[in-house]
């Protein structure tokens, strides 16, 4: 099938009489999200890098530490700033793009993010205290108004991930005549996937920033620059990602036999798996055709024996859904090649880290001597933003058609009136330019950091003068 | 138990305006600051004065977003569903004002500075006033209870034309007093006098619409004006003398508590238009009570906002201090390269 052909087929993907918004609210959906989470990393963990780094610098005199730990702290600024703002538009899109969303779950869907709000605040005076207090405050009191930066991007981080998570799990409201008269809030919060999606968000975030940094050093010493500034760089992003990923490796493992108990749905798109049986085969690859499994490899009894530890266990298919609510073939192929990838990128950068340890242990004071293990370093970064896009499309596409399990639609959702096309259309040509321009910026500070020192370089935060005078000093 | 968080909702609408207000206001000076050379003095004060602040003050919004659609999600989605024209505009105007504010700062050559520069001033006009105008359609009751309300009229019709118009004046008028006060501190005689005849300029042109505006609501929105007229007479009475006692002070070039009062003047108009509203939350046809969530939520909302009080104020508090104090301890500093 040509793409024209597949992308003609798109518009069929939910039931027949589908509302016209709904294509445009999905796609402007999944883009805006999608941006904002590649983002979402570096608010949670660059911040604990940097903390990493400063606390090093300040225990023990390294001064490169503590210049690794100042000049990410300028990055970070750069990218919170972005990640605020789009995920102020986020705010706006949920009631303008899902109107019947907020008006019947606001009261449960909404109020974590109201928590949230809470801790984005506290996130958002502590960066700029921070990114202020660099050559301002007493040194040890300027790493801990660090502290709060980095703990308020957890607290965020798990608000968020609660509001998520009950939309696979609702649970804490008591509905009646489609109108919710109850909610227990701690049961909201608390829900069932809460806790699982938590721990998976907070490593992912983790793997990204450690792998992203990394990657910059690693490129950084491919083209020359060996010196401890870099190595220290490289390695301390490197080992917390290295750290992160086996722990969530198993986080994975344990979500997916969550999803086989509590959602069969989701769990039979991701196995690709037509019909309910026993001894399911684990499929790599492949696609549903007309119902049919069609090529891809099968690993024999593999899917049973994950699920339940013995290959007589059984999986319900997708025919156990009911038909009007069964996500049909072009969505559960994208849900399963999106498990897929998720899962062989994970294992792509666990085989990094094993060779990195493997290093390790042969010959430590030569540990980034190689040109291939910083070449395929240096893309870890990248491998670890696709794999974290794609469990998010997992976890997204899989729960669809429904905006919240066993309660609403998300064709019921979408707004009814008006032409979401210009919107989209006007988000897309923004993001994409705001995008352009954030990396350029980012840029152009490594190369000023190069050429003229660290002073030469403001950021959104402190004024300008700041800089003007630390310049005057340093010439 | 709904009026308390309503209350708590409209304290962050009211922060957000004389704190986000006075942000979009500096983006209004700087997109008729004049070219790079004549406006540089002016944009490096807003720079200076905006950089350390500008994201925890435009927090508020988001507070009030969550509030509104945790708390009275029937009228979150009305509002969404009519006026998503403002919104939508408004939206993309805060990314387009948030980036090109912090691309400015982190770029060095002037073409750059000059093209993130005019997006981030646009936007700062454009965004309060579609703020404005959404609020002036919730106060002349176009916005139906079910939502889906007229997508044009709703937000472009006289009531709203007036809110948008005074948004953008009363952020401009804000933000050159703070700015005053900030060239003050600086020592910056030259500045002083700019922002100061901005701020004696935009508060006069604020009074007059302002009354003009008296007529208009007469006409367009009665119940509103009715209400302005005489529950909420004394707050309009006060705005009224804070606003002159402001003119005053920027005469005499007194800057002491000029911050406060121009503050106070904005924070005092919108509480008007608050307890106007008050009890209902659209026009006349949906209250604070029918479009309140249950309560468990309300008292989620309740808890969030009493930590803010305890925990974001001190905080807030803390990082204007530190902002004041080490201005003011490094009065003469030398002029960026």
């Amino acid at each position: 099938m040509t793409t024209a052909e597949s992308l003609a087929h798109l518009p069929a993907l939910a039931a027949a009489a589908e509302p016209a918004q709904l294509l445009p609210a999905r796609e402007q959906m999944a883009f805006t999200l999608g941006f904002h989470i590649i983002l979402v990393p570096f608010g949670i963990a660059l911040t604990t890098l940097m903390l990493i780094a400063h606390h090093r610098g300040l225990r023990k005199g390294d001064a490169e530490a503590l210049l690794l730990a100042r000049r990410w702290s300028k990055a970070a600024a750069v990218l919170f700033a972005v990640g605020a703002i789009t995920g102020t538009v986020l705010s706006f899109e949920l009631g303008i793009l899902w109107p019947r969303l907020m008006r019947d779950y606001g009261s449960a869907f909404g109020f974590p993010f109201a928590i949230e709000g809470l801790f984005f605040f506290l996130e958002a005076i502590f960066v700029s205290l921070y990114i202020y207090g660099w050559g301002r405050m007493r040194p040890w009191a300027h790493f801990w108004t660090g502290v709060p930066v980095c703990l308020a991007g957890i607290g965020g981080t798990a608000s968020v991930v609660a509001a998520n998570a009950w939309m696979n799990q609702p649970g804490g409201i008591t509905v009646e005549h489609g109108k919710v008269v109850a909610v227990r809030p701690a049961e909201v919060f608390f829900n069932g996937a809460f806790w699982l999606e938590f721990w998976h968000m907070f490593l992912a975030a983790y793997i990204v920033a450690g792998f992203v940094v990394a990657g910059v050093y690693a490129v950084g010493m491919l083209r020359g620059r060996r010196d401890r500034y870099h190595r220290v760089g490289f390695l301390t992003g490197f080992v917390t990602a290295a750290c992160a990923l086996p722990l969530q490796i198993l986080v994975g493992d344990t979500i997916a036999r969550q999803v086989f108990d509590d959602e069969p749905a989701k769990f039979a798109s991701i196995e690709l798996l037509p019909v309910t049986g026993s001894h399911v085969p684990e499929t790599l690859g492949g696609a549903l055709v007309d119902g049919k499994v069609r090529y891809g490899i099968k690993v024999p009894d593999m899917a049973s024996l994950l699920a339940g530890f013995k290959p007589s266990t059984t999986i319900r298919g997708l025919e156990a859904v009911p038909a009007d609510v069964r996500p049909d073939d072009a969505q559960a192929n994208i849900v399963h090649w999106a498990f897929d990838v998720m899962v062989g990128t994970s294992f792509l950068m666990l085989a990094v880290v094993l060779w990195f340890g493997w290093l390790w242990w042969r010959r430590r004071s030569q540990l980034t001597a190689g040109r291939w293990f910083l070449r395929v370093a240096s893309v870890c970064g990248l491998v670890a933003v696709v794999c974290l896009e794609s469990g998010w499309v997992v976890t997204e596409v899989g729960r669809q058609p429904w905006i919240v399990v066993g309660h609403l639609l998300t064709r019921d959702a979408v707004a009814t009136k008006g032409d979401l096309w210009p919107f989209f259309g006007a988000v897309l040509l923004i993001y994409l330019v705001v995008g352009a321009a954030a990396l350029w910026v980012l840029r152009s500070m490594t190369r000023r950091w190069r050429q003229q020192g660290d002073e030469a370089v403001s950021v959104p935060y402190g004024p300008e003068r700041f800089a003007g005078t630390s310049t005057g000093k340093a010439s | 138990m709904a009026d308390l968080v309503a209350v708590f909702l409209f304290v962050g609408v009211i922060a957000y305006c004389v704190l986000g207000g006075a942000d979009f206001g500096a983006g209004f000076w700087d997109l008729i600051a004049g070219g790079a050379g004549r406006g540089r003095e002016p944009r490096r004060l807003i720079d200076d004065s905006l950089g350390p602040v500008w994201e925890a003050n435009h927090t508020w919004l988001i507070y009030c977003l969550v509030m509104l659609w945790s708390g009275f999600p029937t009228a979150f989605a009305a509002m969404t569903s009519t006026l998503y024209l403002p919104l939508g505009i408004a939206a993309l105007g805060i990314v387009l004002r948030g980036a090109g504010f912090a691309f400015r700062k982190a770029s060095i050559r002037t073409p750059e500075q000059r093209v993130y520069g005019a997006v981030f001033a646009l936007s700062s006009v454009l965004t309060p006033y579609c703020f404005g105008s959404v609020a002036g359609a919730l106060a002349s009751g176009r916005v139906p209870t079910h939502g889906n309300g007229n997508a044009v009229t709703s937000w472009l019709n006289p009531t709203s034309a007036l809110g948008g118009v005074l948004a953008v004046l009363a952020c401009a008028y804000l933000a050159a007093a703070y700015l005053t006060v900030a060239a003050r501190q600086q020592a910056d005689p030259h500045l002083l006098r700019y922002f100061r005849d901005r701020a004696v300029a935009a508060g006069a042109v604020t009074g007059v619409v302002s009354i003009a505006g008296v007529f208009l609501l007469r006409a367009d929105a009665p119940r509103l004006f009715h209400q302005l007229s005489h529950r909420a007479l004394p707050l309009a009475l006060l705005a009224a003398l804070c606003g002159l006692l402001g003119l005053a002070l920027l005469r005499a070039e007194r800057t002491r508590g000029l911050r406060a009062t121009a503050a106070a003047a904005v924070a005092l108009i919108v509480s008007g238009w608050g307890v106007s509203q008050y009890p209902y939350m659209l026009g006349t046809h949906l209250s604070l009570q029918d479009a309140a969530s249950p309560d468990a939520t309300l008292w989620v909302l309740v808890g969030v906002a009493c930590a803010a009080g305890v925990v974001i104020l001190p905080s807030l508090v803390l990082l204007f201090r530190v902002m004041d104090r080490a201005e003011a301890a490094e009065p003469a500093a030398p002029e960026t390269p």
